[in-house]
């Protein structure tokens, strides 16, 4: 009877949803079948193309803007005094750092610490913060460094890394904090952060040289612009996740608000800031090889040059030596958050701790002398034989790879190209503007309802007014491909990994690898096996954006309940029912959000696309930082790629929202 | 309460070690070990690295050249030519040691804001056209004329171009004619834009490699030939002012003479190294042999421009008098 009782109104619960749910799918069905017989039906009519060489009224004044900026910067007072003061600033910040760890200077042969001082102060402070594990991988990581042959080069880049890293934080977690207890500031300032996250690299490169000359400080802005983004977000909200109800209780002691942000909400914030910290570094990373456009010293200039006589083998070296450094300081800082997390060390060890920390200490200042003194300490012994043997093989492998597999992979291209991108591109670049535009409104309106019905219009009509719309369906059509292939990789190998701890812990790697080797790295090899195809584009985003969406997808199969997965296995579902029934409907969320992330990386990669063979926006971008005539062409691209981003984003945000309420809802 | 603790004691080793290395880094200078032969007269040249290997090869034999025989400290910085052109008005670049044309970039520098100089030419001779590989040529000759292309161009067909024959353009950094050329010779291809100088390279080597057809845009001196010869199809030549309406081109790309560009200041300054570049002058062979060096043998630029250099005493000794 009461069992009855308990479960009658859940039921109706679950009914009213899948009610709700069928109701969707009938919109959504609708909006598909409305756009595709008008898209057919009108095909031809008013789809906006633009020749690669002419240019619309709106680029054209863009490129006066830019012209005008270039001619007034030396004349306006205000701008140059503060612009000055900044370069100088930050020129003085990275040239300090690189002294100590990577650059001779005038009357030096070493760096004022030698590399075994570096690799000694960097097992200290691994070892404070998080574990002698981790500290002891992360210093065979930094002698590995070595025995590539690129020490310097790598020390530069970190030393810009760590420039970046810290003014990022400097700027960013504050601003967090603000916005996490301001929500009318945080709402001012989400737009500009899309817009710097989104914004191709590319676009800005020529203006922040303008500004701020070729050198570190121009390196550190592009890198800040990038890197300040995820630092102020996860620290914003770090802040919200802390419940109100704690607040209010230490101000009802009678601490100020002042205190009860220092002593309540920071404290309870600090795991999710130090994740914050955590992709801020990975977010500066990732800028290494786009600075080296501009000079900015270290690895990225290795991988550069090497692409000029398609050196893959040196490419692949450098592109390695990055990923070590990434591997260090992305393992180091997550074992520091989970340390956070984990809280308080028994008393016993205290006392033990602190010798031993003292001792590492003591250790470390004595090396950081040697390394100064003695000149095998001092600069890495060897002549990097390890580094060109590896470049050495990496070539063979690479060519033989190509010679026997070139037959298949053409066969690949020429399916995916034939059966799905050139459809799907035809489909969008034919149809009018008007009609795709008010899919793209129907979208809005199922998923998030009048307001976003109306972003997604802004948009759409923001796109038309940047005269690329023909562009931005090439664009959206080869995004779409990579997106479709990125979650379904997300999907099984998420699946799999977030089941299985040993795989988990053997692709892993991997993922990291893919997430942070630059592109210019495989995209030789790549144009080699692919030819230059927007298959190529295609494949280069799936392998950066593809670890997102399958380490999110892991973790949110990870994250199903242990009672509901005891439940299944006892009323007898096999593997297959498990993963299909149970974990990938229980993980929905997690899905959702790995189909978000999962865009959001392609679109990233639009530009690199653009090197590739791809066409669309992600060439004209290349080509307004190629062309001075194309600068306002190229400025409009970038802009049509952030509003396009933006539409993807809210669209795909807002369905994992509501998959998110579903789930709650069922769940209860 | 023991977190915070520690955190600070971590500081405070760190501010130890810091204060340390600074102790030691005044005692460290004055070691005579560690103290390097300063350079004299010459002083400071700063060149700016364009990123294709023909630079590269200019760059790095005038660069050893600076070094050994003015006893000039190089600074190299890598650069595209927009922001290398920049350097001149900002102070930051002394020379661009291979200019192609850039006409819009020579007006805004030379004329308007008078920073910059041409510092004449330097010997080697730019060819841009049309070419096909080589497999391509010998089967079929008369495919080097483009009034044949057209009876070839379904054997150009790929994924990327539709029904017509693909036509690969690489870095959007050259102006091409393509588009309105082959409207205008009435030639059924489609340009596709591969978006680098990789890529169209690759795309040359594979096409090449596999015995399959392909056309495209590329240029010489260029270390690639050596590895594959590819060959120049032949365009309407090219007269005075026949490329002067973009949209109405209808004839080959003109030869290019490269120069070299160098900053006024610089100019006046009376460094020795002014004059030496002035005075740079090689053919497309010598070039070539550099880019060689580096590209296929892949030497360092400084083993490459020492070979070179060892090779040819009596041009070098002419740059230098």
């Amino acid at each position: 009877m009461s069992t009855q009782l308990l479960n009658r109104p859940s039921e109706g619960k679950a009914a009213l949803l899948e009610k709700k749910r069928s109701k969707l799918n009938v919109y959504l069905g609708l909006l598909a079948f409305g756009f595709l017989a008008f898209a057919i039906f009108l095909r031809g009519k008013a789809t906006l193309p633009l020749d690669r060489s002419s240019l619309t009224p709106f680029q054209v004044w863009l490129d006066n803007v830019s012209a005008w900026i270039d001619t007034n910067r030396e004349s306006n007072p205000i701008f140059t005094s503060f612009i000055n003061v900044i370069r100088g600033f930050m020129n003085g910040f990275v040239t300090f750092l690189q002294n100590m760890i990577s650059q001779t200077g005038d009357t030096r042969t070493i760096p004022q610490i030698g590399w075994l001082g570096v690799v000694a102060i960097l097992g200290f402070v691994i070892y404070s913060i998080s574990s002698i594990r981790i500290a002891i991988f992360s210093v065979a990581g930094f002698i590995s460094l070595g025995l590539l042959g690129l020490w310097q080069e790598s020390m530069d880049t970190l030393a810009l890394t760590l420039a970046a890293v810290t003014l990022s934080l400097l700027i960013g977690i504050p601003l967090g904090i603000y916005a996490g207890l301001n929500p009318r500031f945080e709402r001012l300032i989400t737009p500009a952060l899309d817009f710097a996250q989104v914004m191709p690299t590319f676009v800005y490169l020529t203006p922040v040289t303008l500004f701020f000359l070729i050198g570190p400080a121009s390196a550190t802005i592009v890198t800040l612009i990038y890197a300040v983004p995820p630092a102020l977000r996860i620290t914003s909200v770090a802040i919200k996740q802390v419940p109100w109800s704690s607040v209010e209780a230490a101000v009802s002691m009678g601490s100020t608000r002042f205190q009860a942000l220092r002593k309540v909400q920071l404290p309870q914030a600090k795991r999710t800031i130090v994740v914050g910290i955590n992709q801020t570094i990975m977010a500066a990373l990732s800028m290494v090889t786009i600075a080296a456009l501009i000079d900015a010293p270290g690895l990225g200039q290795v991988v550069i040059r090497a692409l000029e006589s398609l050196d893959v083998g040196r490419a692949f070296q450098a592109g390695l030596a990055i990923v070590i450094l990434a591997v260090v300081l992305d393992r180091s800082t997550t074992a520091a958050a989970s340390k956070v997390d984990a809280g308080n060390v028994p008393v016993v060890s205290r006392s033990s701790h602190r010798a031993t920390l003292a001792a590492v200490a003591v250790l470390t200042l004595a090396t950081v002398f040697i390394s100064r003194s003695v000149a095998w300490a001092g600069t890495f012994p060897g002549s990097g034989t390890f580094g060109s043997n590896i470049a050495k093989y990496v070539d063979i492998y690479v060519n033989w790879f190509q010679l026997h597999f070139v037959a298949i992979t053409n066969a690949i291209t020429n399916v995916v190209s034939y059966g799905l991108i050139n459809p799907v591109q035809t489909l969008l670049t034919q149809s009018p503007w008007f009609i795709t535009g008010l899919a793209f409104v129907g979208l809005g309106a199922i998923f998030g309802g009048k307001r976003l019905a109306g972003i997604s219009l802004f948009c759409v009509l923001a796109i038309v007014g940047t005269g690329l719309w023909s562009d931005t369906m090439v664009t959206l059509a080869s995004t779409l491909v990579a997106s479709v292939i990125t979650v379904a990789l997300g999907v099984v190998v998420g699946t799999w990994i977030g089941r299985s701890k040993r795989a988990d812990r053997w692709i892993r790697p991997v993922l990291d690898a893919g997430q942070v080797l630059p592109a210019f790295v495989y995209l030789v090899p790549f144009l080699g096996l692919f030819g230059a195809t927007r298959f190529t584009s295609i494949m280069a985003a799936v392998v950066y954006a593809a670890p997102a969406s399958i380490k999110l997808m892991a973790d949110g199969i990870r994250g199903v309940p242990e009672t509901i997965i005891e439940a299944a296995a006892a009323a007898g579902s096999s593997s297959w029912q498990m993963i299909t029934k149970v974990q990938i409907p229980s993980a929905r969320r997690a899905l959702a959000l790995a189909t978000n992330q999962g865009i959001i990386y392609v679109l990233a990669m639009i530009v690199v696309g653009g090197l590739v063979g791809a066409g669309g926006l992600g060439y004209l971008v290349v080509a307004g930082f190629a062309q001075e005539n194309l600068k306002g062409k190229g400025l409009a691209a970038g802009l049509a790629i952030v509003l396009l981003g933006i539409m993807l984003d809210r669209i795909t945000q807002a369905a994992a929202q509501r998959n998110s309420k579903e789930y709650v809802e069922t769940s209860h | 309460m023991f977190k915070s603790h520690r955190a600070r004691r971590v500081t405070t080793y760190l501010l130890l070690a810091g204060a340390v290395t600074f102790a030691s880094s005044a005692a460290g200078s004055a070691q005579a070990a560690y103290s390097k032969a300063s350079t004299a007269k010459c002083g400071t040249v700063t060149l700016a690295d364009n990123a294709w290997i023909g630079y590269e090869a200019n760059l790095a034999v005038v660069s050893y050249v600076l070094k050994h025989n003015l006893g000039c400290k190089v600074v190299v910085k890598n650069i595209s030519e927009e922001i290398s052109w920049q350097g001149f008005s900002s102070g930051q670049v002394d020379v661009i040691l291979e200019n192609w044309g850039h006409d819009d970039l020579a007006k805004k520098y030379i004329k308007t804001q008078k920073v910059a100089v041409d510092l004449g030419l330097t010997g080697n001779k730019g060819i841009i056209g049309w070419y096909v590989v080589p497999w391509m040529a010998h089967k079929y000759p008369d495919i080097l004329n483009y009034k044949n292309l057209n009876k070839y161009a379904s054997m150009f067909k790929t994924s990327e171009s539709g029904s017509k024959g693909a036509f690969l353009d690489g870095d959007p950094s050259y102006v091409t004619n393509d588009e309105a050329l082959i409207k205008n010779l009435k030639l059924n291809f489609k340009v596709v834009y591969t978006g680098s100088e990789a890529a169209l390279i690759t795309s040359f080597r594979n096409a090449e490699a596999q015995k399959k057809p392909m056309i495209g845009y590329f240029y010489e001196p260029q270390w690639f030939l050596a590895q594959v010869p590819l060959k120049h199809v032949m365009l309407p030549p090219y007269t005075v002012g026949c490329d002067t309406v973009a949209a109405k081109v209808a004839c080959d790309y003109p030869p290019y003479a490269l120069n070299k560009i160098a900053r006024v200041k610089f100019m006046n300054s009376g460094s020795p190294a002014a004059k030496m570049i002035k005075n740079f002058k090689w053919t497309n062979a010598d070039q070539n042999s550099v880019a060689k060096s580096l590209a296929v043998d892949r030497m360092t630029d400084e083993a490459a421009a020492k070979k070179w250099v060892i090779a040819h005493p009596a041009q070098v000794k002419a740059w230098l008098a």
